[in-house]
C-alpha cells in the first residue's frame, strides 16, 4: 500500500513535466477511429452528462468529458439572495444527499461568522449525516451493478433500504430528498424520543441488509471478473488530481476529513477508515460496503450517546443576518467527497461570493487516465464506480 | 353506440360489448412505456417510484426503454438548461407517435427554484407539447403515479375520429417540433410560438 | 503547520524576489491569505508542493471571483501655486487645498486557491492571484501542470468569468455551449430579457420586470403577462 508520505517523494522524484496527463493513445495500425458521442441522453450516465469517445475497435483510444447539461447556475442565484435562502439550494447540489449538503454549508456560514453548535445539535448531524452517507453508498452501489447489466435486482435491494432512511428524513424534517434541515448554529427542529427509537430499529437492521447485500454481490463472480483490474487508479495521481472520497481511499491513501479536521464531534466516535489496495472498481465498490459498516458504527454510538439539552447556538440570527466582511472556506466529508464551500462576505446580507468545491466534478478529473485502453462496457463501469450526481457535478 | 345499461347487463350474462375505440384506447392505456429519462433530482423519484415499495408495474408502466424510438412517454423529470433544450426536442421528435409527455416537478413546468438562473429554461412546455403537470419539487412517488392515472384517462377519453384525436390519427397535425439553435446569447428562438402562445400583456 | 508568516518567509528564501503579499482575513475563521504576483506564480506553486515540509500536494478549490471598478470620491490634499496680492505686491505662494477628487479604482478578476496536505494533513493555505484589468489583459498562469485539480475548475473560471490560463493544456469552455459569447458569473452581466411575470417581492426581479416593461413599451402585466 502506498502511504501519503510515499506519494508525497515520489512527487519529489517524478518532475518532469507532464507525468499528471493522461497518456495519448494511438490506434494499431491503420484502424480508423470510431468518434461516439456518449450522453447527454445515455441510461448509464446517471443524467445527463457526455463523453465524447474515439474508439479503436472496442479500445477507447480518448475520452473527454462534457459538462454543463444541467449547469443551473446555483452559484450565481446564491449571489443575489441572503445567507439563509440558499440553504435549500444546496439541497438540489448533490440530491441524493441533501443533509451532508446542508451541513456542509452550515459550516462554512459558521466559520465566517464563529458560532458555536450546541452538543445536541451536532449528534443531530452526525446522525442524519452518517444515514445520508449509507443510503447514498447504497444506492450508488445499486446504480453501478445496473450498469453492469444486473437489470433491478440489486438497485431494488438499496432502494428498498433507502426508502426506510428516507422515512425518517421525512418525519423530522418534512421532505424525502429535500430536507433544508440545517440553520447556521443549528438545527431547524428538534428529535423527538420516539424518532430516535424509530431511528434505533431502522439501524439494528441495517446490518442485516449490509450482510444480505454483500452476500448477493461480493463474491458473485460476474462481479469480480468485470470489476478486479478494471479502471485502476494510482494514488500518486489520484492525490495530485484531488480526489476524495471513497475514490480516493480505494487507491489507498488514507485522507478522511473526519479524522483530519475533526469537524463537528467526529473525534469522539471510535471508527476505522477503510482503504482499498489496487485502486480499481472493485476496490472503490469494496470501500464503500466497508464504509457503510463503519458508519453504522458511529450511528449507534451516537445514537447512545445524544445529550439533552437546545439545538440552536442562542447567539445565532436567522433573519437580519449580516456577516463581519471576510472569508472563509469549509469543508466536510460528504459521501462523495470533499464538499466545500467558500464565501466571501462584504458586510452586506448577501455572500459576495459564493463558491462550491464539487467532489462529483474534481472526481471527474481522472476519468480519461481510467478509462483509456479499456473497452467500451468497462467505460461504463468505470464512470459508475467514480459515483457522481450532474447537480453537483454542473451545479 | 352501446347503451350503457345494456352493456352492462350483457356483461353479467358473460358476454362483453366493446367498441373499437375503447378497446384501441385500453390497449394503448395499459402499456405506457417510459423512455429512461434523467434530468436532475426528479428523477430520484422517478426511479423510486419504478422500485419496490410503489410498484409502478401496476400501471403497465415499469418498462423503461433507453431509447426514444420504442418510448411512449417522456417524463421530463427535472430542470431542463438551455444547454440541453435542443437535446429533448429533438428526443421528443424521435419518438414515434402515439408519444405523450409528462412535466414532472417545478423545474420542467416553468424553471422552478432555479428560475433566475441564465442557464435554465423557463418551462419545457415552450417547445414542444405537455400532457400533464405534475407540480412538486421533486413531486412524490405519489403524484407521479397519478400522473400516469391522469395520462391514461386522458387517453381513455381520446376519440379515434373527428375533434381532439391523436395526433397520429390526424394527418394535419405536426409531427417534427422545430429545434431550437444554440446562440450567442441565448436559444434562438425564445419558444415556439406554435406550442405555447406567448402570453399576452393586458393593457 | 507553519504559521502563514513562516510559509511567506520560506517563499521568500526559496525563491528570491518572488511578489507575495500577506492579505489578513479579518473573519474568525482566520484563514489568511498570499497574494502571488503572477509572474512568479508557478515557481511558487512548484516549491510549496515539493518542500519536504511544507508539501502541499492536494490543490483543493479553485475559486473565480470578480471585483468590477469602482467610481470613488475622496477628498485629496492638493498643492498649487496661485498668484496673490501679498503686502500689495503680487507674489507666487503654495497653498493647499482639499478638493474632491473622482477616482475610477480599476477592477479585476481574482483567482483563489485552497491548498491541503495529503502527506502531512495539514492545511489550508490560501493563495490569491489578480489580473490586470477585466477586459483586455485578463491572463494569469494555469497551476494545472503542477495540480491536475485545476483543469476542470480553471476552465469553469475562463468560462464564467473570462481569466484566460495560459499554460492551460485544454483551455475550453467547461459549463455554457460553444458558440456563448459572455461571461455569465461576472457581476455586470445581463440576462437575455425572457422575463416572466411571477409573484415575488425580490428586489432584483422585480427590477428585471420594470426593465422588461420598459423594453417592450408595455405599460401594466396581469395575471400571467410574459409579453411581446
Ligand atoms: S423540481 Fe425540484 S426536485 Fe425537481 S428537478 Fe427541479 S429542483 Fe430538482
Amino acid at each position: 500500500m502506498t502511504t501519503p508520505a510515499a506519494t508525497s517523494a515520489f512527487l519529489r522524484e517524478k518532475m518532469e513535466e507532464g507525468w499528471n496527463r493522461p497518456p495519448i493513445m494511438e490506434p494499431d495500425g491503420e484502424a480508423e477511429l470510431l468518434e461516439v458521442a456518449m450522453g447527454p441522453h445515455h441510461p448509464s450516465t446517471h443524467g445527463v452528462f457526455r463523453m465524447d469517445l474515439a474508439l479503436d475497435g472496442e479500445r477507447v483510444i480518448r475520452l473527454k468529458p462534457v459538462f454543463g447539461y444541467l449547469h443551473r447556475n446555483h452559484e450565481k442565484i446564491a449571489e443575489g439572495v441572503s445567507y439563509l435562502a440558499s440553504m435549500p439550494y444546496t439541497d438540489r447540489l448533490d440530491y441524493i444527499c441533501s443533509l451532508t449538503n446542508n451541513w456542509a454549508y452550515a459550516l462554512a456560514v459558521e466559520k465566517l461568522t464563529g458560532q458555536e453548535v450546541p452538543e445536541r445539535a451536532e449528534y443531530i448531524r452526525v446522525i442524519l449525516g452518517e444515514l445520508t452517507r449509507i443510503q447514498n453508498h447504497a444506492s450508488s452501489i445499486g446504480f453501478l451493478l445496473q450498469e453492469m447489466g444486473a437489470s433491478g435486482t440489486p438497485l431494488m435491494y438499496a432502494f428498498k433500504e433507502r426508502e426506510k432512511i428516507l422515512d425518517l428524513f421525512e418525519s423530522l424534517t418534512g421532505s424525502r430528498m429535500m430536507c433544508n434541515y440545517m440553520r447556521f448554529g443549528g438545527c431547524r427542529v428538534d428529535v423527538s424520543a420516539a424518532w430516535l427509537d424509530a431511528a434505533r430499529k431502522v439501524v439494528a437492521g441495517l446490518p442485516g441488509f449490509i450482510d444480505e447485500f454483500e452476500n448477493l454481490l461480493s463474491g458473485n463472480e460476474i462481479l469480480m471478473a468485470r470489476c478486479q483490474g478494471v479502471g485502476i487508479l494510482r494514488p500518486e495521481l489520484a492525490v495530485n488530481a484531488g480526489v476524495t472520497g471513497p475514490m480516493l481511499r480505494g487507491s489507498g491513501v488514507n485522507y478522511d476529513i473526519r479524522k483530519i479536521d475533526h469537524y463537528g464531534i467526529y473525534d469522539r466516535f471510535r471508527f476505522r477508515v477503510p482503504l482499498g489496495d489496487h485502486g480499481d472498481v472493485y476496490d472503490r465498490y469494496m470501500v464503500r460496503i466497508l464504509e457503510m459498516r463503519e458508519s453504522i458504527a458511529i450511528l449507534n454510538q451516537a445514537l447512545k450517546e445524544i445529550p439533552g439539552g437546545s439545538i440552536m447556538d442562542p447567539k445565532a440570527k436567522i433573519r437580519g443576518f449580516r456577516p463581519k466582511p471576510g472569508e472563509a472556506y469549509g469543508r466536510i466529508e460528504a459521501p462523495k467527497g470533499e464538499l466545500g464551500f467558500y464565501l466571501i462576505s462584504d458586510g452586506g446580507p448577501n455572500p459576495y461570493r459564493y463558491r462550491v468545491r464539487p467532489p462529483s466534478l474534481i472526481n471527474l478529473t481522472v476519468l480519461e487516465d481510467m478509462c483509456l485502453g479499456s473497452n467500451v462496457a468497462d467505460v461504463v463501469l468505470i464512470f459508475g464506480s467514480v459515483d457522481i450526481v450532474l447537480g453537483e457535478v454542473d451545479r | 353506440m352501446v347503451d350503457q345499461q345494456l352493456k352492462i347487463e350483457l356483461g353479467k350474462q358473460g358476454v362483453l360489448v366493446t367498441t373499437i375505440e375503447e378497446l384501441y384506447n385500453w390497449g394503448r392505456r395499459s402499456s405506457i412505456w417510459p423512455m429512461q429519462f434523467g434530468l436532475a433530482c426528479c428523477a430520484i423519484e422517478m426511479i423510486a417510484t419504478t422500485m419496490a415499495r410503489y410498484d409502478l408495474a401496476r400501471f403497465g408502466a415499469e418498462v423503461f426503454r433507453p431509447s426514444p424510438r420504442q418510448a411512449d412517454l417522456m417524463i421530463i423529470s427535472g430542470t431542463v438548461t438551455k444547454k440541453m433544450a435542443p437535446q429533448v426536442v429533438r428526443l421528443y421528435n424521435q419518438m414515434a407517435e402515439p408519444r405523450y409527455v409528462i412535466a414532472m416537478g417545478a423545474c420542467a413546468i416553468s424553471g422552478g427554484p432555479f428560475k433566475q438562473g441564465y442557464n435554465v429554461l423557463k418551462g419545457i412546455d415552450r417547445y414542444i407539447p405537455v400532457d400533464v403537470h405534475i407540480p412538486g419539487c421533486p413531486p412524490r412517488p405519489e403524484a407521479l403515479i397519478q400522473a400516469f392515472m391522469t395520462l391514461q384517462k386522458k387517453i381513455d377519453a381520446q376519440p379515434l375520429t373527428g375533434e381532439g384525436r391523436p395526433r397520429h390519427l390526424d394527418a394535419a397535425a405536426q409531427g417534427e417540433f422545430p429545434v431550437p439553435e444554440q446562440g450567442e446569447h441565448d436559444l434562438e428562438p425564445t419558444s415556439n410560438k406554435g406550442v405555447w402562445p406567448v402570453p399576452v400583456v393586458i393593457r | 503547520m507553519k504559521s502563514i508568516e513562516e510559509i511567506k518567509s520560506a517563499i521568500e528564501a526559496a525563491i528570491p524576489g518572488a511578489g507575495v503579499e500577506l492579505i489578513p482575513n479579518p473573519s474568525p475563521s482566520g484563514q489568511h491569505s498570499l497574494r502571488l504576483a503572477p509572474a512568479d506564480a508557478v515557481e511558487v506553486a512548484r516549491f510549496l508542493r515539493d518542500d519536504a515540509e511544507l508539501a502541499f500536494d492536494f490543490l483543493s478549490n479553485v475559486t473565480g471571483v470578480d471585483w468590477p471598478g469602482k467610481e470613488i470620491t475622496e477628498k485629496v490634499k492638493v498643492t498649487r501655486t496661485v498668484t496673490r496680492i501679498v503686502d500689495g505686491v503680487e507674489q507666487q505662494v503654495e497653498e493647499t487645498v482639499e478638493e474632491p477628487r473622482k477616482r475610477v479604482e480599476p477592477g479585476c478578476l481574482e483567482v483563489v486557491y485552497h491548498l491541503f496536505s495529503m502527506a502531512k494533513k495539514h492545511g489550508p493555505i490560501v493563495l490569491r492571484m489578480r489580473t490586470v484589468n477585466r477586459t483586455d489583459q485578463v491572463e494569469l498562469p494555469s497551476v494545472t501542470p503542477i495540480w491536475r485539480s485545476a483543469e476542470f475548475q480553471e476552465r469553469e473560471i475562463f468560462d464564467l468569468y473570462g481569466v484566460v490560463f495560459t499554460g492551460h493544456p485544454d483551455l475550453r469552455r467547461l459549463l455554457m455551449w460553444k458558440g456563448f459569447k459572455d461571461h455569465p458569473m461576472r457581476r455586470d452581466y445581463v440576462d437575455p430579457d425572457d422575463f416572466e411575470y411571477e409573484p415575488t417581492a425580490h428586489d432584483s426581479v422585480l427590477a428585471r420586470a420594470a426593465a422588461h416593461k420598459a423594453a417592450i413599451g408595455g405599460v401594466a402585466q396581469k395575471g400571467t403577462g410574459a409579453g411581446e
